[in-house]
């Protein structure tokens, strides 16, 4: 997988994921990869429903050691 | 992505979580691309006051309501356990160990990002708040204005 970004939201809480994630994705090509590493347990659900929204599209998640990765493709 | 969609909260209360959950929401709506407007009311737009003390001409009665309003968001009490000021004082530290963002961070947060924040101007006549009070930036408007943000709204509160 080819990333373009990684963005380091571990410790935020909610709303900022989503708010950092918007605004870096902004800055980023359609068809890019942006990596985000999350440690808020709603962000699951909510990084899923925002890019949905947003007319991306998440290609992988994980969770590790409270860690989650979301790899987001910009639509 | 098809148009962009709106989202209009009210923001009728004076209570700092209420006020928090307001903010979290518009901060989330703009993150979904949304073009987001809190319409501050009543107790609401003691969220919008500066917290230093201007100067300004008002009425007995309306100076009385400025002393005993809230200055500025950090200054707002809890809807519940507010315990005489020492709820909000517990409920911040417990922000602080969770990395929640705080009310007056919220605010600079939604200003950021461009989302528009009204003052109802009736109800500043109400409680005797002026202008130079309140924070820069802000939009003032009446029901009209927020109608007109509302019924083109995908997603409108009353808070």
């Amino acid at each position: 997988m080819n990333i373009a970004n990684v963005l380091d939201a571990k410790g935020l809480a909610c709303p900022m994921p989503v708010v950092r994630a918007r605004k870096t994705i902004k800055e980023m090509e359609t068809g890019e990869i942006l990596e985000i590493q999350t440690t808020d347990k709603g962000s699951v659900a909510d990084m899923s429903a925002w890019a949905k929204s947003g007319g991306h599209e998440m290609v992988d998640q994980k969770e590790e050691a409270g860690v989650f990765t979301f790899w987001i493709k910009k639509g | 992505m098809s148009e962009t969609k709106k989202t209009t909260i009210v923001l009728f209360s004076g209570d700092y979580d209420k006020a928090m959950a307001a903010y979290i929401i518009a901060n989330g709506a703009a993150a979904y691309d949304h073009e987001v407007t809190i319409f501050h009311t009543f107790w609401g737009l003691n969220a919008l006051r500066k917290e230093e003390p201007i100067a300004v001409k008002k009425g007995f009665l309306e100076n009385m309501f400025s002393k005993m309003m809230p200055r500025g968001a950090d200054k707002m009490g809890l809807s519940k356990m507010n315990f005489a000021g020492m709820g909000p004082q517990m409920i911040k530290q417990v922000m602080k160990k969770h990395n929640a963002m705080t009310l007056p961070q919220l605010i600079e947060l939604a200003q950021e990002q461009d989302i528009k924040l009204v003052a109802c101007t009736m109800t500043m006549d109400l409680l005797g708040l002026k202008q130079e009070e309140l924070l820069d930036g802000i939009e003032y408007a009446g029901v009209a204005a927020y109608l007109a943000d509302a019924q083109e709204g995908n997603v409108n509160l009353f808070i």
